[in-house]
C-alpha cells in the first residue's frame, strides 16, 4: 500500500518537473513549483518526517510562491525561446546522474534498520532525550538542545540573508542618501 | 563492488534512483534554460530532491515518526525513524527559502540594470559594454601617442 | 484596484485570526507535536503577507511598520544568543539549559527550548515579512488583465 502511494506521488512529481522544463509561461512555472513542493511534503509524510513535511508545505507552497510572483511582477511574465541549447546540457545531466547512481550502489537498502546512519547517534538521541530533555518531540529536543549551536548558526544565516535582501532592493540606502543630499 | 542486481537490491535502491531522476531534472533546468527565474525554480527542485534523498536515508522500515506519547511512557517495542536527518533538513528548508529570496532580489536588480532576465541578453549587453570600453581605451591611447 | 475583490477580502479577514492562532499553537506546542520556531515563524509571516496581498502594502504597514520588522529581525537572534549568554553567566556551558533550573535539569531544558524557539520564530517572521515588504514596495500596481 505504502509502495503504491510512493509510486503515485513520484510519477506526479516527475510529471510536474517535466512540465516545468517545457512551459514558457513563468506564471505557470511558479504555480507548478508550488504543486511540486506540496507533493514533496506528502512524500515526506510517508517517510515519517512530519516536521519536515510541515515546514516544506508552509515554506514551499506559501512564502516562496508569493516571492516568485512578486519577482515576476517586477521582471517579465514569459521565458524567451533561447538559442539552441544543444546536447551538452543533456550530456552533463546524464553523466552526473550516472555517477550518482553508481554512488548509491554501495548504500544500504531503503529502511534497513542496521544501516550505519541509524545505528550510531540516532538510537543514542532517542534513548537519552527521554530522561535528559523530557520532551516528546525528539526532533525539537535535538534541534534546540543537543544541536543548539547548529540552529544558532542557521538562524544567523537566515538573518544574514534577510539583511542581504534589504540592502539589495529595499532602497534603504537610497532614501538615506537622498536625505543626506537635502541637508 | 559486489552488488548483486537481484530483486531485493533493486527494490531497496529504486527510491534513491528516483530521487536522482528528480535531482537531474532540476539540474537540467539550471544548465539548459536561459531565464533566471526558471533557473531558480530548477535549483529549488534540485534542492527538494536532495532533501528527500537525505530523509529517506533516515527511514527505518516499520518505524514511525520520532514523537513520543505525551505522557512519556515510551514503549520500548516501538521503532522510531532516525530523527537526526529531520533536524538537519528542517533548518535547511528555511535557510533555502532565505537564500532563494536573496537570489530573487539579485534578479530584480539585474533586470533594473540590464532590462532583461535572459542569460543571452545579459551576455550580449556585457559584450557590447566591453567592446565600447576597449574602443574608448584604444582611442585614448592613440591620442596620447 | 482592490475594491472589487469582495469575496477575497471577506475570506481573508476571517482567515487571518485563525492563522495567527495556529502559528502561536505551533510555536509553543512544538515540544509535544510537530512544529517549532521555524514553522511558526513562516505561518505568522503568512498571516501578514496575505493581509498585504489582498488589502495593499500601505494597510499592512500600518499594522506592522517596516522599522519594527527590521528591529524584530535582530531581536530574534539576540534572544537566541542571549539565552546562551544567560546560561554562561549562571556558570554553565554556552546554551546548556540545565542552568535555568539546577535542581530539575529537565525543567531547565523546557525553559531553554521555549526561549530558543521563540528567538527562531521571531527572526524567521521578521525575515519573511521584511523580504515581502522589500519586493512589494517595488511592485507597480497591476491590473488583473496583466496576468
Amino acid at each position: 500500500m505504502e509502495m503504491l502511494i510512493d509510486i503515485v506521488l513520484f510519477s506526479m512529481m516527475v510529471a510536474t518537473a517535466l512540465a516545468i522544463v517545457r512551459l514558457r509561461s513563468l506564471f505557470a512555472v511558479v504555480m507548478l513549483a508550488g504543486v511540486f513542493s506540496l507533493l514533496s511534503a506528502l512524500l515526506l509524510v510517508t517517510l515519517d518526517a512530519v516536521d519536515v513535511a510541515f515546514t516544506e508545505a508552509a515554506v514551499g507552497a506559501g512564502i516562496s510562491t508569493v516571492l516568485m510572483l512578486s519577482t515576476l511582477a517586477l521582471t517579465s511574465r514569459s521565458e524567451q525561446p533561447s538559442a539552441k541549447a544543444g546536447l551538452t546540457p543533456l550530456l552533463v545531466v546524464l553523466v552526473t546522474g550516472a555517477a550518482l547512481v553508481y554512488g548509491t550502489l554501495d548504500m544500504p537498502s531503503f529502511g534497513d534498520p542496521n544501516a550505519p546512519a541509524t545505528t550510531h547517534v540516532a538510537p543514542d538521541y532517542l534513548e537519552r532525550s527521554q530522561h535528559e530533555i523530557g520532551v516528546p518531540n525528539v526532533v525539537t529536543a535535538i534541534l534546540a538542545s543537543y544541536r543548539g549551536f547548529d540552529t544558532l548558526g542557521e538562524t544567523g544565516v537566515v538573518f544574514t540573508a534577510g539583511i542581504g535582501v534589504l540592502l539589495l532592493i529595499s532602497g534603504l540606502r537610497r532614501r538615506r542618501r537622498q536625505k543626506g543630499e537635502e541637508e | 563492488m559486489t552488488a548483486e542486481f537481484d530483486l531485493p537490491f533493486i527494490l531497496g535502491h529504486v527510491n534513491y534512483w528516483l530521487f536522482i531522476v528528480l535531482m537531474m531534472t532540476g539540474l537540467y533546468i539550471v544548465v539548459a534554460k536561459g531565464n533566471l527565474v526558471k533557473k531558480i525554480v530548477g535549483l529549488n527542485i534540485f534542492q527538494t530532491a536532495v532533501f528527500m534523498l537525505y530523509i529517506s536515508v533516515g527511514k527505518v522500515s516499520g518505524g514511525t515518526a520520532p514523537i513520543f506519547p505525551t505522557d512519556m511512557n515510551v514503549d520500548p517495542n516501538v521503532v522510531y525513524s532516525n530523527p537526526l536527518p529531520h533536524v538537519l533538513i528542517l533548518t535547511a528548508i528555511v535557510v533555502g527559502i532565505a537564500t532563494t529570496s536573496l537570489g530573487l532580489a539579485l534578479i530584480v536588480r539585474i533586470r533594473e540594470q540590464f532590462g532583461t532576465i535572459e542569460e543571452e541578453g545579459i551576455y550580449q549587453i556585457e559584450r557590447d559594454m566591453a567592446a565600447e570600453e576597449y574602443r574608448l581605451h584604444s582611442e585614448l591611447m592613440s591620442e596620447r601617442r | 484596484m482592490i475594491r472589487h475583490h469582495l469575496i477575497l477580502r471577506v475570506v481573508t479577514k476571517l482567515l487571518i485570526g485563525p492563522i495567527m492562532l495556529f502559528a502561536l499553537y505551533v510555536q509553543f506546542h512544538g515540544d509535544y507535536s510537530p512544529g517549532g520556531g521555524f514553522q511558526a515563524g513562516v505561518i505568522m509571516a503568512v498571516a501578514f503577507i496575505i493581509y498585504g496581498v489582498v488589502f495593499g502594502l500601505a494597510t499592512v504597514q500600518q499594522v506592522l511598520p517596516p522599522w519594527l520588522v527590521h528591529k524584530l529581525l535582530a531581536l530574534g537572534v539576540i534572544i537566541y544568543a542571549g539565552t546562551g549568554f544567560a546560561s554562561l553567566f549562571l556558570g554553565y556551558a554556552y546554551l546548556d539549559y540545565g542552568a535555568f533550573s539546577p535542581a530539575h535539569p529537565e525543567h531547565g531544558q523546557h525553559w531553554g527550548i521555549l526561549a530558543v524557539e521563540l528567538g527562531v520564530g521571531i527572526t524567521v517572521t521578521g525575515v519573511m515579512v521584511a523580504v515581502y515588504y522589500a519586493f512589494a514596495a517595488r511592485t507597480p500596481m497591476l491590473s488583473d488583465e496583466d496576468w
